[in-house]
């Protein structure tokens, strides 16, 4: 094979690439335009807290269910099943180490905590991999049906999951090391929302790492925007979302985790309740788009807190508003996936 | 003369309620290039895209290389040894050159894994792709994306290469280069399934040519054949060779 030299007709220089930072200022901007409304610096520091905690939280459930849709165009209506399901195996899993969750000890609690969110997500993502098999795969393509059973299959869900656990609330108290605030001058930031904001933190970096540096993330990103030319090219996309929902499956049972933790209280409702948001974020962000997602996320968790404080009865309707004024202002959302 | 490597037989696709292909019979010989002429709407997409397996067969049999790949699916088809370039390119646009070239590149898990020797070929062939090849591809030109899309499809050997239109939409300086590149290519051995319409560029590369009205091949012989005879083609395509020039 000869190196030959063709003509090369095309222009020497490409539009340069200037990253979309647009959305990305939103959060800063919106901390800052409601720091005057808050009455103190200490208030604003602990609600914008409250709201990245809430969510990162958010964020870690919505990740998988976002991609799941960019790969296979599957609205999983039946995702809060699995936030469910990781909160309850949390209820068991902590309320049969309470020795441990009361001591004072971090690193007991967290020899708790830590099992309880790694079976949550080991059996989420069993649940999810029969879920898939057995909801998703006959309706691929029929997007109505795929509501339809997809609801239905959360329905079932939640029944087994009170025949299991009963249909009583059940407490999840935090363990002791968790409790309490860190004083930062007057303002107080509870350490459970520290640790979400990390976890949180911690779940988007390998995301991004294996989005962004791996082949397998490099197929998820080609399978987004055109899944049957990453077929042509020899890849078994059905596989890549089985373990794309797997996985997402898997990190709903962790946010389970810690939005129970978060709430102190568990229900079989939880699930339900969050899907609400959990579509309001994939939406905002751009359906398919994990920085979108991400971005989302936080944007409703801080709305959803300084809406709370500020005015209580619009603070259901807020993220409602908030979704509404972003697809005013970006149809596709923060970061449309450019799919075929 | 040796067997075919691509050989369909009575293929017909339905897609949804429409009958697109009517029974195709074409022939696909070793080494050689074959474009598929046609007007719009003939069916010659729909046959590529029914060879990949992306519109399977209602009947008929698909036979590569002897054996029959009309029941497989799409990657299982592309791991027989197909690369497919679509009419649309397929490109990745949020993902970067390189990007498209990693995974195209099937074998390789990181760039420094692909064939050194082949990639400078590419290179070679097309240019541009080095000089853009950690920039986003929705950001290059039609002419640019095309010489990717044709890039991908030879980053590793493949038996067959299926492409779908190549020069649509391209300035004649670029379908030019392009003409010189599959002209190297075909020095390569490389059998190469080409669609066409503009046969100003088909005749300069091919060496068989099939021809498909509604949903069938109605002509089949060589390209030598085919632009030399005037009547022929104002009879088959409905243009002669020297309108298209």
């Amino acid at each position: 094979m000869n190196a030959i030299t063709t003509a090369n007709p095309a222009p020497e220089a490409l539009p340069t690439v200037t990253p979309d930072r647009i959305p990305l200022l939103l959060l800063p901007v919106l901390a800052i335009a409601a720091l005057p409304l808050m009455g103190s610096f200490s208030t604003w520091v602990t609600l914008t807290f409250a709201g990245l905690a809430m969510g990162m939280i958010i964020f870690i459930i919505a990740s998988g269910l976002t991609l799941v849709f960019g790969l296979m165009d599957v609205l999983n209506f039946g995702h809060g099943v699995f936030i469910t399901l990781g909160a309850f195996l949390a209820t068991t899993v902590l309320g049969r180490m309470t020795g441990w969750t009361e001591s004072e000890s971090l690193l007991r609690n967290l020899l708790a905590v830590l099992p309880a969110m790694g079976l949550a997500m080991v059996v989420a993502g069993g649940v999810g991999l029969a879920f898939e098999r057995l909801i998703i795969r006959p309706v691929y393509g029929q997007p109505l049906k795929q509501i339809m059973i997809t609801m239905g299959g959360m329905i079932v869900g939640v029944e087994l999951i009170k025949v299991i656990w009963g249909a009583q609330a059940i407490p999840l108290p935090l363990p002791a090391a968790f409790r309490g605030s860190l004083l930062f001058g007057e303002a107080a930031v509870e350490k459970y929302r520290l640790i979400s904001v990390i976890v949180g933190l911690a779940v988007f970096a390998v995301m991004f790492w294996v989005l962004s540096r791996t082949k397998v993330g490099l197929l998820i990103r080609a399978g987004v925007q055109d899944r049957e030319m990453v077929e042509s090219l020899g890849y078994r996309i059905g596989r890549l979302f089985v373990g794309v929902f797997v996985a997402g499956s898997a990190l709903a049972g962790l946010g389970g985790v810690m939005w129970g933790l978060y709430q102190q209280t568990v229900t079989p409702e939880m699930g339900g309740q969050i899907n609400v948001l959990l579509f309001i974020v994939i939406i905002i962000g751009g359906m398919g788009s994990v920085g979108g997602c991400f971005i989302g996320s936080l944007l409703v968790g801080l709305v959803a807190n300084y809406a709370g404080f500020l005015a209580p009865k619009v603070a259901l309707f807020s993220n409602i508003l908030l979704m509404v004024i972003v697809l005013m202002w970006r149809p596709e959302g923060l970061y449309p996936v450019g799919k075929r | 003369m040796s067997a075919p490597l691509l050989q369909l037989e009575g293929v017909h696709t339905h897609i949804g309620a429409y009958h697109i292909l009517h029974g195709v019979d074409l022939q696909v010989a070793r080494g050689e290039l074959t474009v598929l002429l046609g007007r719009n709407g003939a069916g010659k997409t729909t046959t590529l895209r029914t060879i990949m397996g992306l519109w399977p067969p209602s009947s008929g049999t698909i036979r590569f290389d002897g054996g029959e790949i009309g029941a497989l699916s799409t990657p299982e088809i592309a791991h027989r040894g197909f690369a497919y370039v679509p009419e649309n390119m397929g490109i990745f646009g949020d993902l970067t050159v390189r990007e498209n070239m990693l995974l195209a590149a099937r074998g390789a898990k990181r760039v420094e894994d692909i064939d050194a020797a082949r990639l400078e070929w590419v290179f070679g062939l097309f240019p541009a792709l080095r000089r853009f090849w950690q920039h986003p591809a929705g950001l290059l030109s039609g002419g640019q994306k095309q010489m990717l899309a044709v890039a991908r499809a030879i980053i590793e050997p493949r038996q067959l290469l299926l492409i779908d239109e190549p020069s649509k939409g391209l300035a004649p300086a670029i379908i030019q280069n392009m003409i010189v590149a599959f002209r190297e290519l075909k020095q390569t051995d490389t059998t190469i399934l080409l669609v066409e319409q503009n046969f100003h560029f088909a005749r300069q590369l091919g060496d068989q040519v099939a021809v498909m009205d509604g949903g069938r091949v109605v002509h089949a012989g060589s390209m030598a054949d085919l632009a030399g005879d005037e009547g022929l083609q104002q009879r088959l395509l409905g243009l002669s060779l020297a309108a298209h020039q």
